[in-house]
C-alpha cells in the first residue's frame, strides 16, 4: 500500500491515520487554491526570517553609526538607513522576531481562552451561559483597537502589555464561536452516549467537545493575524508597543514620521513588511476557511 | 447575527418592543461603563501613585486616596462613577486642565465630519465594487477586487496616511497638509454645527471652505479606502447569495438583460442587509479616526485620544473611550432596528 493510498483510505484503521488523511485532503485543497498557497509561503519566509535572522540580516539591528544616517537605498543598504544610522533592512529582518512573537503569544493566550469560555459557556447554558455571554458581549460592543490602546495606557508601555492588552480584545470572538459550535454538538448522542459511560464534565468539554470547535477555531485565528498585527503596529506607532530600540515595525514607521517628507524610506519599508505578511494571514486564512468551512463567507 | 435577532420583535406590541430595546441598550452602556470603571481602577497598579507621583510622603499619599475616593469599596466607587457619568461629569483633564466631558463635544465634530465623508467614499465606490466583483465572479475582475479588499484589511492605517501626505502633499501638491484649515484662516469661521466644511459656507467664505476641503479630502478618502474594503466584501458575498437564488435564473430565461437582473433584481434584495453593513463601517471609522487624525494631526477625538495618552492623562483617555464606545454602541442598535423595520420578513 502506498502511503497516498493509506492516507486517502476511507476507513482508517487508526485515530492517527484519520487524522493524517485528513490533513492530507486539507493540504491537497489548499494546494488547488494559489492565493492560500501565496499566504502559506510568506507565514513560512516570516518564520524562516525570524528563526534566521542573524544569518539574513547584515548589520546589527541596534548598532548605530551617525556618519551613515538617513542613506537612501542602495546596493549597500537596500532599505536605506534610519536617523541613528542603523541598515533599516536588517531592522525590518529582526522586526519578524517581534511580530511572530506578538502574534503567537495573543494565539495563544486568547485562543485557549476564549475556546474555554465558550465551550463552557454552551455546555452548561442557564445562569453561567448569561454571565459569560454578558461579559463577552461587553467586550465585543467596543472597538477593539480603542479598548486595547485603553488598557494598554492603563497598564503602561510595553510589548508584553501591548500583547496581553491585544490578547484581551480578542479573545470574546473565539468564545461566541466556541459557544455556538459547543450548542449545535452538545445534545448529540455521541455526547449523551460518553455522558452514560460516566464522563466528568471536565473530560467532556475538553476531550470531546473542544476538540470539534479547533476547525472553525484555526480560521477564525488565522484570519485575525492580519487585523492582530495591524493592533499591535498600531500600539507601537503610538509608543505604546515595543519599546526603543527595539525594532518593532509600527515604532519605526512612527520613527520615520518626521522625516516622511525628505527620507521617505525611513516611514515606508517596515510599513511593506507589515502589508506583505498581514496579506498573508488573509490569504492562508480565506483559503482555510473556503476548505474547511466552505458556507460561512464573509460572515466574519 | 442578523439571522439570529430576525423575528423577535413580532412577538410582542411595538411598545414592548421600544421597552425591550431600550432596556438592552441601557444594559450595554452599564457594561461599558464596567469596563472603562475597571481599566481605570483597578488595571493601573496604583492609580494614586500616577497622580502623585513617587516622591509624595505617606500623608500626601494618603490624602489624595481619600481625595480620589479610593478608600471607598469597588462598588460603591462604581456606583459614584455611573452617577458622574449620567450628569456628563468625565473629570477634568490633566493636559487640558478643563473637564473632559466640555473637550470632547469641542472635537467631535471634527470627527464626524471626517468619518461621514469617509463613509460616503466608501458607500460609492465600495458597494459598485461589490456588486461588479459578484458579477464576475470567479473573473479576473473579481480577483483583482478581492485583491484590493484584503489589502484593506493588511495595509496599516497610518502608514497610508503617511505615504498619503508625501505623495499627495509634499510630492504632487494636490492636497494641503496635516491640520484641518490653513493657519491663516484658523479661528475665522463662527462655530454653527462645527463641521467646517458646511460652517465656512454658512459663513459664504470660500477662500476657508475651499482649504477646508483641501485639507479633508486626503484623510476622508484614506479613511474611506478601509470602510470600503469591508462594504465591497460584504456586498460581493450578499449579491453571490441572491444570483444563485431560482427567481434570478426565471429572470434571465424570462430575457431580462443582465444589467437589470443585476441591478434591480438582486441588487433591490440586498439593500436592507447593506444597511447594517454600512452602519457597522460607519461605527468602525471611529476606530480609524484614531490612527488617520493622530498622522494627519486632525483635532478631532482620536487624537484628542493619542494626545492623551502621551500624557497620561487618564481621565481623558477613559472619556474618550467611553464616548467611543457609546457612539459604536449605538450605530450598532439603531443599524439593528433600521433594518427590522425595513425588512418586511422579519416583521
Amino acid at each position: 500500500m502506498t502511503v497516498q493510498a493509506w492516507l486517502l483510505d476511507d476507513s482508517p484503521k487508526s485515530r492517527g491515520q484519520a487524522a493524517a488523511g485528513r490533513a492530507y485532503r486539507v493540504t491537497l485543497d489548499l494546494l488547488r487554491n494559489p492565493l492560500a498557497v501565496l499566504g502559506a509561503l510568506i507565514i513560512l519566509g516570516l518564520i524562516l526570517t525570524a528563526i534566521f535572522a542573524p544569518w539574513i540580516a547584515p548589520e546589527s539591528p541596534v548598532g548605530q553609526d551617525l556618519s551613515n544616517r538617513l542613506l537612501p537605498p542602495s546596493a549597500e543598504h537596500w532599505m536605506g538607513t534610519d536617523e541613528l544610522g542603523r541598515d533599516i533592512f536588517s531592522r525590518v529582518v529582526y522586526g519578524a522576531r517581534i511580530t511572530l512573537l506578538i502574534v503567537g503569544l495573543v494565539a495563544v493566550i486568547s485562543a485557549p481562552l476564549g475556546l474555554l469560555i465558550g465551550a463552557v459557556s454552551g455546555y452548561f447554558g442557564g445562569w453561567t451561559d448569561r454571565v459569560l455571554m454578558g461579559i463577552t458581549d461587553v467586550f465585543l460592543s467596543m472597538p477593539k483597537l480603542i479598548l486595547a490602546l485603553a488598557f494598554a495606557a492603563a497598564l503602561g508601555p510595553g510589548i508584553e502589555n501591548a500583547i496581553i492588552a491585544i490578547a484581551i480584545t480578542t479573545w470574546p470572538a473565539y468564545a461566541r464561536i466556541a459557544r455556538a459550535e459547543t450548542l449545535t454538538i452538545r445534545n448529540s448522542e455521541f455526547v449523551a452516549a460518553t455522558r452514560l459511560l460516566g464522563a466528568s464534565h471536565t473530560r467532556l468539554i475538553a476531550r470531546h467537545i473542544l476538540p470539534l470547535c479547533t476547525s472553525s477555531m484555526i480560521i477564525r485565528v488565522t484570519l485575525d493575524m492580519a487585523g492582530i498585527i495591524l493592533t499591535a503596529a498600531g500600539l507601537g506607532f503610538l509608543g505604546l508597543g515595543a519599546q526603543p530600540p527595539l525594532p518593532e515595525w509600527g515604532a519605526m514607521i512612527s520613527r520615520g514620521r518626521s522625516f516622511i517628507l525628505d527620507q521617505w524610506w525611513v516611514a515606508t519599508m517596515p510599513g511593506f513588511a507589515i502589508i506583505i505578511v498581514s496579506l498573508g494571514f488573509c490569504f492562508l486564512g480565506d483559503g482555510l476557511r473556503d476548505v474547511l468551512d466552505p458556507k460561512s463567507e464573509g460572515k466574519s | 447575527m442578523i439571522v439570529e435577532r430576525q423575528g423577535q420583535i413580532a412577538l410582542a406590541g411595538p411598545v414592548a418592543a421600544i421597552l425591550r430595546f431600550v432596556f438592552v441598550v441601557a444594559l450595554t452602556f452599564l457594561g461599558l461603563l464596567a469596563l472603562t470603571f475597571f481599566i481605570g481602577r483597578v488595571v493601573p497598579i496604583d492609580p494614586v501613585l500616577a497622580i502623585v507621583g513617587d516622591r509624595a510622603t505617606a500623608e500626601q499619599y494618603e490624602a489624595a486616596r481619600v481625595a480620589m475616593g479610593l478608600d471607598r469599596p469597588l462598588i460603591v466607587q462604581f456606583g459614584s462613577y455611573v452617577l458622574d457619568v449620567l450628569r456628563f461629569d468625565l473629570g477634568m483633564s490633566v493636559s487640558t486642565n478643563r473637564p473632559v466631558a466640555e473637550d470632547l463635544a469641542r472635537v467631535f465634530p471634527a470627527t464626524l465630519e471626517m468619518a461621514t465623508i469617509g463613509i460616503i467614499i466608501g458607500i460609492g465606490l465600495g458597494v459598485p465594487a461589490g456588486v461588479l466583483a459578484a458579477a464576475h465572479q470567479g473573473r479576473w475582475t473579481d480577483q483583482v477586487i478581492r485583491v484590493f479588499a484584503l489589502l484593506g484589511y493588511s495595509v496599516p492605517a497610518f502608514w497610508l496616511g503617511l505615504v498619503g501626505l508625501a505623495v499627495f502633499y509634499a510630492g504632487l501638491g494636490w492636497v494641503s497638509g496635516p491640520g484641518r484649515v490653513d493657519i491663516f484662516y484658523d479661528g475665522i469661521t463662527p462655530t454653527v454645527t462645527g463641521l467646517l466644511t458646511v460652517d465656512s459656507l454658512l459663513d459664504g467664505d470660500w477662500d476657508v471652505f475651499r482649504s477646508a476641503v483641501s485639507h479633508i479630502i486626503l484623510p476622508a478618502t484614506i479613511l474611506g479606502v478601509f470602510s470600503l474594503a469591508y462594504i465591497a466584501r460584504m456586498t460581493r458575498s450578499f449579491m453571490l447569495d441572491q444570483l444563485s437564488q431560482e427567481y434570478i435564473t426565471t429572470a434571465r430565461v424570462k430575457g431580462v438583460p443582465e444589467w437589470r437582473v443585476i441591478w434591480v433584481h438582486a441588487f433591490g434584495a440586498i439593500r436592507v442587509p447593506l444597511i447594517t453593513v454600512i452602519g457597522l463601517s460607519y461605527a468602525g471609522l471611529l476606530e480609524g479616526s484614531v490612527m488617520i487624525e493622530t498622522v494627519f494631526s486632525w483635532p478631532g477625538i482620536g487624537n484628542y485620544l493619542t494626545t492623551a495618552l502621551f500624557n497620561a492623562d487618564m481621565n481623558a483617555v477613559l472619556g474618550a473611550t467611553l464616548v467611543i464606545g457609546a457612539v459604536f454602541i449605538l450605530i450598532n442598535k439603531v443599524s439593528d432596528v433600521l433594518y427590522r423595520v425595513l425588512d418586511p420578513r422579519s416583521r
